[in-house]
């Protein structure tokens, strides 16, 4: 954590000039990515998600602000420069944008080819790429012939073919099922943990962030909301924006109020408790039964996110008790007096 | 049949429309193509926008492609004969024909570069490819099958230049359907000659369609 950050934005702003004057993209980014980060970036279409990866391998040039790729600015760099800068910087896109022209195996070697690599060296390099996404077998079909998901393990492939730092993902799964996604992000962090690649994924998907994100950016009009580890973010989201993607039916919004001689916990898991089965064992340990009134939990990455709210009995030794229970299970319980949200 | 004097004309007619239309392509191609690149490159949302340069050669290729052949060709006499040495038959017509053609080439050319993915040209850049690349790597081999398409469209369109040279002593069937279907008024003749240039037309296309068929790996 302490290490400089391969990507750094900083106060980043885009305009657009239109027939209609200039339009804000993006105001006042500040980010960074460490290596070995998968870092999401979630935001409504049109929140600027797209401009803000396109700014980080500069298709698209900041208006003003700096980029850090590994501590050097790539915002200043004139093109020559740049188009070095970018073969350390792989891109993957939602139309997969693969050459139609070109077999699946002439396609990853396209990067090779234009780095000057040997056509020998980019042949043996595109076979190791096609065994790692498992399409050996398609390397001389043309896109045409392959599917939605085949498309994108080819254009990861080319993505990976010049040993980028770190790929850029655009909307990489929106245009495929949510089975071919899942196999998509699998490779995705297999890609990530194998071979080092930092990963930064744009997605209007919360649950593409969930799946294999460990970090991640709310932006929302233009700006970032929120930034922070995942599961921060799922237990406890602080914006409005945030808690729009986290709870999309923003049905957490009840209201418990304490009346009679009732009282509400809230436990927070945050990932620190797994699997154990809390509330039900804390019963059979008080053998006194819980209403469990709100629960909202994810399972990310092995781990539990999420809350419940719990009515407890109204002796005070036992709701103590239980208190210490469930602290004891190193987890977060709040007493909810006028729970809003 | 082939010792008669007419077949021998006609045979003639034949292979000097045929040169003069394939040599003026390819005149008109070598012209065109840098034009239609520079065209496509240096337009609004090309990768190298060059406003002015752009509005010039639009202006340029509209107008030369506003005027009618036969008038170009009247018009241009003395540039034809400063490089042939002479203003009539098919070879001097050739100068006139590229002089035509190639305008109509840039925008067959434009056309075809325009219809290319700007999501591919965009990865390509994403790889570090520079604009040279883009263009000999990317947009030209990705519209192979849409040049082809083109350039069918453009060896026919000639051709009906050419036999339009007629009336000028451009050479080639046109001549003849001139001379001797018009002027000696011989139907027989004007009929065959016209028959004789669906027969080119008809090879010309299918040979271009059956090319840009293979070449299209775009369909599955």
């Amino acid at each position: 954590m302490t290490s400089q950050p391969i990507i750094e934005i900083k106060e980043l702003e885009k305009t657009f000039q239109t027939k209609n004057g200039s339009v804000s993209a993006l105001k006042n980014i500040n980010l960074q990515i460490q290596q070995g980060d998968i870092f999401g970036i979630i935001g409504m279409s049109g929140a600027g998600k797209s401009t803000l990866v396109r700014c980080m391998n500069l298709l698209e040039r900041p208006t003003s602000g700096q980029v850090f790729l590994e501590g050097q600015d790539i915002a200043r760099l004139n093109n020559k420069q740049l188009q070095k800068v970018r073969r350390s910087m792989g891109m993957i896109f939602q139309q997969f944008n693969l050459l139609m022209q070109r077999t699946a195996e002439s396609n990853i070697c396209f990067p090779l080819e234009i780095s000057g690599i040997s056509k020998k060296a980019a042949k043996e390099r595109a076979k190791e790429l096609l065994e790692l996404v498992g399409l050996s077998d398609r390397a001389k079909s043309y896109p045409s012939q392959l599917s939605g998901g085949q498309k994108q393990r080819i254009a990861i492939a080319r993505a990976l073919a010049s040993n980028p730092k770190v790929l850029l993902c655009d909307e990489a799964t929106s245009a495929l099922d949510p089975t071919t996604t899942a196999s998509i992000l699998a490779l995705l962090k297999d890609i990530n943990q194998r071979l080092g690649i930092t990963v930064v994924i744009i997605t209007h998907e919360m649950s593409v962030i969930e799946q294999i994100c460990n970090r991640v950016a709310i932006i929302d009009q233009s700006q970032i909301a929120e930034v922070g580890f995942v599961e921060d973010i799922f237990s406890r989201p602080q914006t409005l924006a945030a808690q729009k993607l986290v709870f999309p039916e923003g049905h957490q919004r009840e209201v418990f109020s304490s009346h009679g001689d009732f009282s509400y916990y809230r436990i927070v898991f945050d990932g620190n408790s797994s699997f154990e089965p809390v509330v039900a064992n804390m019963v059979l340990e008080f053998k006194t039964p819980v209403n469990i009134m709100f629960a909202d939990t994810k399972n990310i990455d092995g781990k539990a996110f999420g809350q419940i709210v719990i009515q407890v009995p109204q002796s005070k030794t036992l709701q103590e008790n239980m208190l210490r229970y469930l602290r004891s299970r190193e987890l977060t319980v709040e007493e909810v007096t006028d729970y809003v949200g | 049949m082939w010792d008669n004097p007419m077949t021998k004309v006609l045979l003639i007619g034949i292979w000097e429309s045929f040169y003069m239309t394939i040599l003026s392509t390819i005149f008109a191609y070598i012209f065109g193509t840098p034009l239609g690149i520079i065209l496509v490159m240096s337009g609004k949302d090309g990768i190298r926008p060059q406003p002015v340069l752009f509005k010039i050669l639009d202006i340029i290729v509209n107008i030369t492609r506003s005027i009618p052949f036969l008038i170009l060709m009247i018009s241009v006499t003395p540039l034809t004969r400063l490089i042939m040495g002479t203003q009539l038959g098919s070879k001097a017509t050739i100068v006139p024909l590229v002089l035509a053609a190639t305008p109509f080439v840039a925008r067959m050319v434009e056309s075809s570069l325009l219809e290319i993915d700007r999501g591919i040209i965009e990865a390509a850049h994403s790889m570090g490819a520079s604009n040279f690349e883009i263009i000999f790597k990317v947009m030209l081999p990705e519209a192979v099958p849409s040049l082809i398409n083109g350039a069918t469209i453009a060896v026919t369109t000639i051709l009906g230049y050419s036999a339009s040279a007629g009336v000028m002593g451009g050479g080639g069937l046109g001549t003849i359907a001139i001379n001797y279907g018009y002027n000696r008024n011989q139907g027989d003749i004007m009929l065959i000659t016209i028959i004789l240039l669906i027969i080119l037309v008809q090879i010309f296309q299918e040979i271009g369609m059956r090319i840009a068929g293979v070449s299209d790996k775009r369909k599955s």
